[in-house]
């Protein structure tokens, strides 16, 4: 087997008092796609900061791609590539001048190597367009470029397809999976769960602790053990409120025009889990109508929110 | 008499040579979530712009609450609450002067102001801050504060421009129960949150409307209508629900190893129109009616090249899935 490209043992960072990483232990394997998850405040970014060797653990340590995160930051940086929403293009140049440009940062002056990096982010034929006149998936992928030009073993990204519509987050996945083939490893940390789902496995963090890390199927079965049900009910405030008391019932949620209820899972064979019949006889006797009852799919959301509380 | 609260017909909106709207028409009933949903570009914010009169459209009419956006702007105005991409708030005013300076803007008086604002507070959970200066407000926190500016004005019409952007689950989870709660709770035999009448008109059963813009199909599906945009137009628009049943029966989801080879076997085959990579699965659409026949031909065929299926059946579609598929049936 290979060597594992991320190795994290009992990874701590203290700020004073406050625990930002409690203990986290992982491993990537190359050209896995990963999604690093968590709400704000939970230790994403103080993991990731660590990860690039800008910031000293606590307590625990960890190898990227061979190399310590402390001691040998340098390698590592030189190693990695970091792509953020936040990441400044030059409006004012084109998508090769930006290119170029970074290039340069890196030491990078073959322009073979420039030209190479443009084609596989397909922004060839957009040489000399002002990246000021790019569509935000443009350049989504000239960013992604600019992390690219030095051919990293490593790719960091941050959200990285934040405000595109599914047709252009497609595409970008389309590269992602394609780099990740010849071997690149990418670590994407995103809020959005239309990103995550992209992501071969999933880790999710809160409170500096990393509560699970899997596969998005394999999540969906181990953490939401119940079953999802779509309630459409009126008034849909005092079904929230009924079905919220109900035994058996883990969490009730509005999803616009009905509720979405998951249940606990039956503990015994004969305490059956919360059923369609179940509910509507108990939202029926509070005066509750019930239109209609119908079996859902759990989704990454209802993972994060299961384990987010 | 109609009960559209929105009523926008052929909206155009050119910014020199660039149509950002091109023919939009728009109808939002009263105690409406709708979804504007496109990507950035598309002409969400733009036509968001258009509703609340802050631009003037090169063509078409708007009317909301049945006043003529072009005719009476400041009736029509008077009826929307409005909470932009980037909500202006002053970090250094706590949350409650905060709310009085959107209020005290907008005409009111500190006897109307006061109590309201204390009610819209308890409502979106910001009463224990409400001497914090908002500069020392979490994300979530800024952008409910950004709501109750917002709803100050007992608005009709509730316009949220990417309320989301950049907060966790967990934070937009919260954000939406309270939009949700906001657009129910206004039916007649439940409390009114915001005083008598919930600010309604005499008469007006209908509760507040809602339109919000997004580019993620998470918040798409829990709306209550959908208009998916594109270069400036509504390419579709319809309920969550069925928009995914127009590709019922026509999504497989894929699995097994190598994924690689089964991407390609899929690929392959005639019937299949698109085939995309999820993570640990792949999703398939067929051809309409094409399902039975494509899950039998393409297990044999995977087989055959060595590779094994763990998973090969028909799934309910994902709104992402109708997107793609709108999305090329739509290139002009």
């Amino acid at each position: 087997m290979t060597e594992p490209v991320i190795v994290v043992e009992n990874l701590t960072r203290k700020f004073g008092n406050f625990v930002a990483v409690d203990h986290i232990n992982f491993e990537v394997q190359p050209g896995e796609v990963i999604g690093y998850l968590g709400p704000n405040g939970s230790g994403k970014t103080t993991t990731i900061r660590m990860l690039l060797g800008l910031l000293k653990p606590s307590d625990g340590k960890a190898t990227v791609l061979g190399y310590d995160v402390f001691k040998q930051s340098e390698e590592i940086r030189m190693r990695v590539g970091y792509m953020s929403q936040k990441f400044a293009i030059y409006d004012d140049l084109t998508t090769l001048e930006n290119l170029t440009f970074y290039g340069g940062v890196y030491g990078i002056n073959d322009k073979a190597r420039i030209q190479h990096t443009l084609e596989l982010v397909g922004l060839n034929g957009h040489e000399n367009t002002l990246t000021s006149s790019l569509s935000t998936g443009w350049r989504q992928r000239l960013s992604l470029g600019i992390a690219l030009v030095h051919e990293p073993k490593l790719l960091f990204l941050d959200e990285p397809t934040s405000g595109v519509d599914p047709t252009a987050r497609r595409l970008f996945w389309d590269l992602i999976y394609q780099l990740a083939e010849s071997g690149v490893t990418i670590l994407v940390t995103t809020h959005y769960m239309d990103e995550a789902e992209y992501c071969e496995r999933v880790a999710v963090m809160r409170d500096g602790k990393l509560l699970a890390m899997d596969t998005p199927t394999n999540l969906k079965k181990s953490i939401i053990t119940g079953d999802v049900w779509e309630v459409f009910a009126h008034p849909l405030e005092k079904g929230l409120e009924v079905l919220t008391a109900m035994d058996g019932v883990e969490r009730v949620g509005l999803a616009g025009d009905h509720l979405r209820v998951i249940s606990s899972r039956a503990r015994t064979e004969q305490s059956r889990s919360v059923g369609k019949d179940t509910m509507q006889s108990l939202l029926s006797e509070k005066g509750i109508s019930v239109e209609k009852i119908e079996r859902g799919e759990p989704t990454l959301e209802d993972v994060f929110l299961s384990l987010a509380r | 008499m109609t009960n559209y609260l929105v009523q926008a017909s052929n909206l155009h909106k050119n910014f020199g040579s660039v149509h950002a709207v091109n023919g939009v028409d728009l109808n939002v009933k009263s105690g409406e979530i709708y979804g504007l949903v496109g990507s950035d570009g598309a002409g969400k914010t733009t036509t968001m712009r258009l509703l609340v009169g802050a631009l003037l459209p090169t063509q078409g009419e708007v009317s909301i609450c049945g006043y003529d956006l072009q005719t009476h702007v400041e009736l029509a105005r008077s009826t929307i609450g409005y909470l932009s991409q980037r909500f202006s708030m002053y970090e250094d005013l706590t949350v409650l002067e905060n709310i009085r300076f959107f209020a005290e803007i907008r005409g009111l008086s500190s006897s109307e102001w006061l109590p309201r604002s204390m009610e819209i507070l308890e409502f979106v959970g910001l009463s224990n801050f409400k001497d914090r200066r908002a500069g020392q407000l979490s994300g979530g926190m800024k952008q409910k504060l950004g709501l109750a500016s917002a709803l100050v004005t007992r608005p009709r019409l509730l316009l949220l421009d990417e309320p989301t952007t950049g907060v966790d689950p967990v934070t937009r989870q919260d954000f939406w129960q309270l939009v949700i709660k906001l657009v129910s709770q206004s039916i007649p035999d439940s409390p009114p949150i915001f005083g008598e009448n919930g600010g309604m008109p005499e008469g007006q059963g209908g509760g507040v409307s809602v339109i919000i813009s997004t580019p993620y199909m998470d918040e798409a599906s829990r709306c209550h209508r959908v208009g998916f945009m594109k270069a400036g137009k509504i390419i579709a628009e319809d309920t969550p629900s069925n928009l995914r049943a127009r590709l019922n029966g026509r999504v497989l989801e894929l699995r097994g190893n190598p994924i690689n080879t089964l991407r390609h076997a899929a690929h392959q085959d005639q019937d299949v129109e698109d085939v995309a990579a999820f993570g640990d699965k792949l999703h398939v659409r067929i051809r309409e009616g094409k399902s039975d026949l494509v899950i039998k031909r393409l297990s044999d065929q995977i087989k055959s090249v060595g590779a094994t299926i763990t998973e090969l059946r028909v799934i309910p579609p994902a709104l992402e899935d109708v997107f793609i598929a709108l999305s090329e049936s739509n290139h002009d």
